[in-house]
């Protein structure tokens, strides 16, 4: 997929060598999550729909990386891996998709709207383009307080095609507000491929109409997603207005967990795995920088693993709400003191 | 032989779609992964490859502008069919469905015809929360010029489906995603039922009587249905003998299948998979009061979804959504 590149400032190279590392780590702890997740769908241990994040790690461990816990992020319906990025607990998420008390959401949100609000996330959203004017009213609320906060909304290439879109564009542009736009070109939007449903081949494209900045990067290459967002944050900060960043990765699990995927062959999507796994390219590369070895890769693997199956104990050991707990967080006070809650 | 077989509801719908599309070449399909994939809930399985990519149109995620151009287009002589993935989604294109697809005819002093059905899944009990569980029929039903449709077996869904396609107004056709005999979610064999090859309709405003009963009316519709059916039979056992209607179609309403069936039992209990306030249940029991108050020996009872949006976890969402069981406990306690 050719696109035109823009080379960023190389701030990744002056990371510290943990900092490096930990890039690694949180892409291979939302690998060992999503993975089990799938595992535990199938066995019909979670209810629903479940959209994973696997083989667009690169995305979500970039951009946070150049994010604090007072900056914002909107998610999506794939939205795990934003939120273990963002700082979320495992064991608090797992706990969301089994349903309990000590999710996230309490329950009543699971795999679409796990979120964690203290780490600075606005809300996981099951609506296709549901976040992007969720992050825009961060963005003001960050100019009217004149903080440096900034807001990041990701969203897929078929959300690119929502009306919200245009409209969030136009007014984060015209009010120059902190907000990116993180694009997960994933080159699927459920059935349907990217070409098919969009009106141009690149979706920075569309920045050029909002006269936005937009830019293209690999986003199978966490280096190149790093400096990207960077430079955009870091623009955004000082107050230059928003930016549309499109990460191009590919969807390498079905639309959800249990898809049949007929509308796309066995062969495609092992070809993008085998040699485009942003976990093996970035790994390799550190191989090669002598940042880290074989032995202390497989050891991260492990503990990621380990934090996840710990994660599945905690869920699995808490308690699933009482019924009546369903009436409860509809407004923000408890329905004994709002007696016209109809039951 | 031919003519006994058994249908699911999403192969019967997808069958009247067919039929419908080979009489009259106005009428087309748009929305998203109806092509290849068939809809998500197989509501137009098999057409792509009988009438290709233009007469089945998968779109990209942009509702408002293809709901919206099934009202043009429909405007201009053909006959579309869109498909809102979930109706929980109507909140992206309310204003093309509320504000011209419903008012244009209207607004036209009767100039402008659209036969536009727009199709769309509803219904929770399988943990896909808030924004993926809801029915929201009520919402489209008290929005004047729409007609609403909300079939619970295969045959009625065949039927009600010509008829929505051949009808020269606007249709909201709501299929309950548990009724529609998929791998992936449990559902009630009741539901798969025979379905005629011929094409045929099924006039709106004519409630169906799927059970009869002498004791107490439970008025319902789609997934309800079949939870009613089953705690009749349980109440049966008990001697209790309810009557169930199944509405079909909300507008036009068969007030007269209500009131008849009140005069019969003088119970009323009025079950719903929607939010109970402001909606289905409640416009029932404004109808009995209104039209039926003497026969009543008790009064109306409701049972539907509290007011609070559809949590994921479990055993909230086996409590807000009406139960066999509580079915049969709400039908005792009036029966008794
Ligand atoms: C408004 C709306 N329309 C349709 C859907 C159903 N839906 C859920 S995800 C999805 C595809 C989204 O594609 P994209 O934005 O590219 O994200 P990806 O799934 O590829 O990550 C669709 C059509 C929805 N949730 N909301």
């Amino acid at each position: 997929m050719p696109f035109q590149k823009k080379e960023f400032p190389d701030k990744f190279a002056a990371l510290s060598k943990e900092d490096k590392v930990g890039l690694l780590r949180t892409m291979v702890r939302i690998r060992a999550f999503e993975s089990r997740v799938e595992e535990l769908f199938l066995n019909r241990r979670i209810p629903g729909f479940v959209h994973l994040y696997i083989g667009e790690e690169a995305i979500a461990s970039g951009v946070m990386a150049n994010l604090s816990k007072n900056d914002w992020i909107t998610s999506t319906h794939r939205g795990h891996g934003h939120a273990i990025a963002k700082g979320a607990q495992i064991h608090r998420m797992m706990a969301e998709l089994f349903g309990k008390t000590t999710g996230y959401c309490k329950g009543k949100g699971g795999s679409m709207h796990i979120a964690d609000f203290s780490v600075g996330m606005l809300g996981a959203n099951g609506v296709v383009g549901g976040g992007y004017n969720i992050a825009v009213g961060a963005g003001m609320s960050s100019m009217i307080k004149k903080t440096d906060q900034v807001a990041v909304c990701f969203f897929g290439d078929g959300a690119s095609n929502r009306g919200t879109f245009h409209e969030a564009m136009n007014i984060a542009s015209v009010w120059k507000l902190p907000v990116i736009f993180v694009n997960e070109n994933n080159q699927w939007a459920s059935t349907t491929p990217t070409s098919f449903a969009t009106s141009v081949a690149r979706i920075a494209d569309r920045a050029k109409g909002y006269g936005m900045e937009g830019y293209t990067v690999d986003g199978n290459n966490v280096i190149e997603v790093y400096n990207a967002a960077a430079a955009l944050v870091e623009a955004a900060r000082k107050g230059k207005g928003p930016a549309l960043l499109e990460c191009l990765t590919y969807r390498i699990k079905g639309h959800y967990v249990g898809d049949p995927e007929k509308y796309r062959t066995k062969e495609e999507v092992q070809k993008h795995f085998t040699e485009n796994d942003p976990i093996i390219r970035y790994a390799d590369w550190m191989k090669g920088k002598g940042l880290i070895d074989d032995a202390a890769l497989a050891t991260m693997k492990a503990e990621a693993e380990k934090e996840v199956a710990d994660g599945e104990k905690f869920a699995e050991d808490s308690p699933l709400p009482e019924k009546e707990d369903a009436y409860n967080d509809l407004f923000s006070f408890s329905p004994s003191e709002f007696p016209e809650v109809v039951k | 032989m031919s003519n006994e077989r058994e249908l699911t509801m999403a192969k019967a719908i997808a069958e009247a779609i067919s039929q419908e599309m080979e009489r009259d070449q106005h009428v087309f399909v748009m929305g998203e992964d109806v092509g290849v994939y068939g809809g998500i809930f197989g509501a137009t399985q098999g057409l792509l490859s009988k009438f290709g990519p233009e007469r089945i149109m998968d779109t990209p995620i942009s509702e408002t502008a293809f709901i919206g151009a099934a009202t043009g287009a429909a405007a201009e002589g053909m006959r579309p069919i869109v498909e809102l993935m979930f109706v929980d989604f109507f909140g992206v294109c309310m204003d093309q469905i509320y504000n011209h697809l419903a008012k244009n005819t209207y607004m036209s002093g009767g100039n402008l015809h659209l036969p536009v059905v727009l199709t769309t899944a509803i219904g929770g009990g399988y943990g896909d929360a808030a924004q993926h569980s809801q029915c929201l029929y009520s919402v489209f039903a008290h929005t004047p010029g729409l007609k609403i449709v909300v079939p619970s077996t295969a045959y009625d869904a065949k039927g009600l489906m010509i008829e929505a396609i051949r009808d020269d107004n606007p249709v909201m056709y709501f299929f309950h995603k548990g009724l529609m005999g998929l791998g992936w979610m449990r559902y009630p064999e009741r539901s798969v039922n025979v379905v005629p090859e011929r094409s045929y309709t099924i006039p709106f405003g004519k409630a169906d009587v799927k059970r009869p009963g002498t004791d107490i009316t439970i008025v319902c519709l789609a997934m309800m249905v079949h939870c009613a059916l089953d705690a009749a039979e349980k109440l049966s056992k008990e001697g209790i003998e309810a009557e169930v209607i199944d509405l079909r179609t909300l507008v036009p309403l068969d007030r007269e299948a209500v009131i008849a069936s009140i005069k019969k039992t003088h119970k009323l209990l009025v079950v719903d998979e929607d939010y109970l306030g402001f909606g289905l249940s409640g416009e029932i029991a404004a109808i009995a009061a209104d039209e039926a108050f003497e026969y009543l020996d008790a009064p109306v009872k409701r049972l539907a979804v509290p007011n609070v949006p559809i949590p994921y976890s479990q055993p909230l969402e086996q409590f807000v959504i009406p139960s066999v069981e509580a079915i049969a406990e709400a039908a005792r306690s009036l029966a008794r």
